[in-house]
């Protein structure tokens, strides 16, 4: 039994880094409807940002979060700005490619920067964690992660149920020509979303670097990928969806690893999703809109 | 007076001057290499560079013919490149010609990633757009890591295949008699296989794909999975049952996928599963868009270009991969913004006269 | 069970609900939809729909907006399962059966919003349309087999003959999708007609035409069926093609049948003045 919670604890864990990166994929695919393959790669450069400050500048921890998520949000809006409106008009194919060229760009741009070889990342981190709690493998990071995880979620919910920018978001994300009739910025609105979603990158690649110390050019495109797999799996453009999802896929990887076969884990998890997305096409949360015909 | 009528037609025409121009690119890179005349770097590359080909070609026909866009095109290479290479080192003692051999393991690659196709099309083609895109790249990891934990050996008695869940497992416990040998060793791949591919080999894969999706997208199948692309409800009201003609699109690519992939693969010595995973999944759809959708010529000259092209960028060494990226985006940009396109065409119309292209064709 | 009435001094029992003109009393409808039914989320959208069509009839269907009259050439066509009801084409029952098999079993249409194969030749979208009656497999398309040649010069040589109904053979090359509007409105119904049907239903066939359009459109529909001697019904908000060509009509209103028959009938029903009007003022 306590072999089993320890796995919960290390699936949910991941899960909460999972759901802070799908949170922010989902919002970004809500009002862009593209696949941003490079949302996996700002995270990769969130946590080389944040490995530079506490080794290199020797500043504290939360500096170093604070400077990975100014310099993502920048680089998010950067982005956007630059390769994806452009193509506003163009079909999601170009878009596609177009956000595949990012990410190789931003990965090679980090090898050329800080080197092939993995760093090994220092937890953000570390504060004694209580007994009773310490004999099912919970750590300090992933307490933090679970409730930086939760905040966010809430934070989230809050900003796009009551704030003027989180409903111009959603009414973006319905419909961007009638968004704009009712006096909607919607190329800010757009520049706004990539801003969140990079910042909550950020965070989330410092998050997973601490749990998980590897830290390499290419660290970011599988969570990346799983990210975007859990926001489709909990209906992409959902918010409470992509939580649960993100929750749900560290969950299932963490049990497939552990009961099943390590070398099968993201096999398994895909295999979740692939079986999800046939009994439900939108997703857990999401709502299916069959074409008018 | 038949031939007159056929040579009429602006697409047959088309196609036939895309036959001759790979008969010609062949025939001029055949005389060259056999005289030397071919930097060592690229001569490596000949063979790696048909498969590309095909592979560019048979993602076409999904992306740009059936507009469904799959993102684990590499998934059937590499189900390809296994059972291609098992049946080439299998059937070495019964086939010893190695020509013919190859043949044999082309066509066994073709038929196993065949029946991938017609498996994992089952389920993803009941989804459409991105989500279709986001279920094939689960499929490719998913092929992926299956091969991963596959280990398979031959001996006299026969062939051996264990399945590697728990990763306890190794190339002894296939218990393979005095004299056999070990073919594929999970996470390791292939090793020791015996080069069979050539670069013509490569060349007459291409033109029999070149000859099936061409007569494919030209005949009434072709029409019916363009129909189904252009709008899905539409094809259906006319009677095409447009799961049946998207299964077809997606099998026959699978299987030049998995043709490509055995000639791939008996091409290197050594054969590693990671070798097709996403990333080259990604790389043949930049082909595909690049070159074109639904324009065959196109998928083959990104392929063969963006094949040479790191290559080529050699010289710049760590900044070539990021060179290529900015590359990938400036074309990207330049082609899809409508201010910038026409600014281009400007350009170019000062130089040229301009040709104009229709949506579908070769 | 339906009931039946003697028409017309014709010894032959026909559905009430039927407006059949005599031509088509002494052979079987070719369409016969009985209490046919869809609900959206507990709305009934379309409920207890009855109606027959007879072999060579040409049928209005009409009605406010909303009232649910594409919903039932969806239902007819299978895009939309419905919730309750039979579809009879030709006698045989459609449940069950999906889009493109009820095509096969002959029911065409034609799309309110058009939908072309829009990267497509007009050519290329007529044989599509001609894709189940000059068939070939697909491996002798590949390898080119003397059947592909025979198939394909004949459904070359028919997609100009149907073109020509409409004098479109000289756009079979273009592009459908650079077609003019009315252009592409006439090709959806060559397409359709392609597919070699026995009810052909066309979803409001005169939207954006102008006049002289409609009236040519009129002539053609008329055309069409005794070229083909087919049953059309169709869609439509111009009141003048309506009453003019349509032998039997029928009136929808929040999803269901108010009332049927002529055209001099449909005009004096006050169920379907009310519908259109509104409810008159007592003086």
């Amino acid at each position: 039994m306590s072999v089993f919670l320890q796995y919960l604890a290390n699936g949910l864990t991941m899960g909460s880094v999972y759901a802070i990166i799908a949170l922010g994929y989902t919002m970004v695919y809500g009002i862009a409807k593209m696949l941003n393959f490079a949302h996996g790669d700002v995270i990769m450069i969130g946590a080389y940002i944040s490995f530079c400050v506490t080794s290199y500048l020797e500043l504290p921890a939360i500096v170093s979060v604070l400077a990975a998520v100014a310099v993502c949000t920048a680089l998010g809006i950067l982005i956007e700005g630059l390769a994806y409106k452009p193509l506003r008009q163009a079909g999601p194919l170009a878009v596609l490619i177009t956000a595949i060229g990012v990410s190789y760009f931003l990965q090679n741009a980090a090898q050329l920067i800080w080197g092939a070889t993995p760093k090994n990342f220092t937890s953000i981190v570390s504060f004694p964690v209580p007994e009773g709690l310490r004999a099912y493998n919970v750590s300090a990071v992933g307490i933090v992660t679970v409730v930086a995880c939760l905040v966010i979620m809430a934070g989230l919910m809050w900003f796009t149920g009551r704030t003027k920018m989180g409903k111009a978001m959603r009414a973006c994300s319905e419909d961007k020509a009638a968004a704009q009739l009712m006096g909607i910025n919607v190329n800010r609105t757009i520049s706004m979303t990539f801003a969140i979603g990079s910042a909550l990158a950020a965070i989330a690649g410092v998050l997973l670097c601490s749990y998980s110390p590897v830290l390499q050019p290419t660290t970011g495109s599988m969570p990346g990928i799983k990210a975007f797999t859990a926001a489709v799996f909990g209906g992409i453009g959902s918010i409470p969806g992509a939580f649960v999802g993100g929750i749900l896929l560290g969950i299932i990887e963490a049990m497939a690893q552990a009961y099943i076969s390590t070398s099968l884990a993201n096999s398994i998890v895909f295999g979740v999703l692939i079986v999800v997305l046939l009994v439900k096409p939108a997703g857990l949360f999401g709502k299916y809109v069959p074409e008018k015909v | 007076m038949a031939v007159m009528k056929f040579l009429r037609d602006k697409r047959t025409r088309r196609d036939l001057l895309t036959y001759a121009l790979v008969i010609a690119v062949f025939a001029v890179v055949y005389v060259m290499q056999a005289n030397h005349m071919i930097p060592r770097m690229i001569a490596g590359q000949l063979v790696p560079i048909c498969a590309y080909v095909v592979m560019a070609l048979s993602l076409n026909l999904v992306v740009g013919v059936a507009g469904d866009l799959s993102l684990g095109h590499a998934g059937f290479m590499s189900v390809g490149a296994y059972t291609g290479i098992v049946a080439a080192m299998g059937l070495s003692e019964v086939i010893p010609d190695d020509g013919l051999r190859l043949i044999v393991a082309m066509a066994v690659g073709a038929a196993s990633a065949a029946l991938a196709g017609f498996l994992v099309g089952i389920p993803v083609l009941r989804l459409s757009g991105d989500y279709l895109a986001i279920v094939t790249l689960a499929f490719g990891e998913i092929i992926k890591e299956i091969v991963t934990c596959l280990i398979v050996g031959v001996d006299e008695r026969g062939l051996h295949v264990l399945f590697n869940l728990t990763g306890s497992l190794s190339v002894s416990d296939l218990n393979l008699a005095e004299g056999g040998i070990a073919i594929i060793k999970g996470a390791q791949g292939a090793s020791g296989v015996s080069v069979i591919s050539t670069f013509a080999a490569g060349f007459l894969l291409v033109m029999v794909t070149l000859v099936v999706v061409l007569n494919l997208v030209r005949s009434r199948t072709g029409r019916a999975i363009m129909a189904v692309r252009d709008n899905r409800i539409a094809a259906e009201s006319v009677g095409i049952s447009t799961t049946r003609y998207r299964m077809i699109a997606f099998v026959v690519s699978a299987a030049l996928a998995g043709a490509a992939g055995a000639l791939f693969g008996n091409g290197f010595s050594q054969l590693s599963a990671t070798k097709f995973d996403f990333n080259t999944s990604i790389l043949i759809l930049v082909f595909v868009v690049l070159g074109g959708l639904g324009n065959m010529r196109g998928s083959m000259v990104a392929a063969i270009a963006l094949t040479i092209l790191p290559e080529a960028l050699r010289q710049f060494s760590d900044y070539r991969m990021l060179v290529y990226a900015v590359v990938l985006i400036l074309v990207m940009i330049i082609s899809n913004n409508d201010t910038l396109k026409s600014a281009a065409h400007r350009v170019a119309s000062r130089f040229a006269s301009r040709r104009k292209e229709v949506g579908a064709d070769a | 069970m339906p009931k039946f009435e003697f028409e017309r001094g014709k010894m032959v029992p026909v559905p009430s609900h039927s407006i059949v003109p005599e031509r088509d009393v002494n052979s079987a409808p070719v369409l016969e939809a009985l209490h046919l039914g869809i609900d959206f989320g507990g709305l009934k959208a379309v409920d207890d729909f009855n109606l027959t069509i007879g072999r060579t009839e040409i049928a209005g269907l009409i009605g406010p907006n909303g009232a649910g009259k594409t919903t039932v050439f969806n239902l007819l066509t299978k895009v939309y399962a419905p919730t309750r009801g039979t579809i009879l084409l030709n006698g045989h029952d459609t449940s069950g059966k999906t889009v493109h098999q009820v095509n096969r079993m002959g029911i065409a249409r034609t799309f309110q919003n058009i939908r072309l194969f829009d990267t497509m030749t007009v050519e290329e979208n007529v044989k599509v349309g001609l894709h189940n009656t000059k068939a070939y497999s697909t491996l002798s398309g590949i390898l080119r087999t003397p059947s592909y040649w025979k198939r394909e010069r004949e459904a070359h040589e028919r997609a100009l003959e149907l073109l020509s109904l409409f004098d479109m053979q000289d756009l079979a090359n273009h592009q459908a999708g650079s077609l003019p509007y009315g252009a592409q409105r006439r090709l959806e119904i060559v397409r359709a007609l392609a597919t070699n049907p026995s009810l052909l239903l066309l979803d409001e066939p005169a939207a954006g035409m102008n006049p002289s359009e409609t009236a040519d459109l009129m002539e053609n529909i008329v055309k069409i069926r005794d070229t083909f001697n087919i049953a059309i019904m169709l869609i439509e908000h111009d009141m003048n093609l309506v009453m003019n060509i349509c032998e039997g009509i029928c009136v929808l209103n929040f999803g269901r049948v108010i009332a049927k028959g002529t055209a001099e009938e449909i005009q004096n029903n006050e169920a379907v003045i009310e519908a259109y009007l509104g409810k008159q003022k007592e003086a």
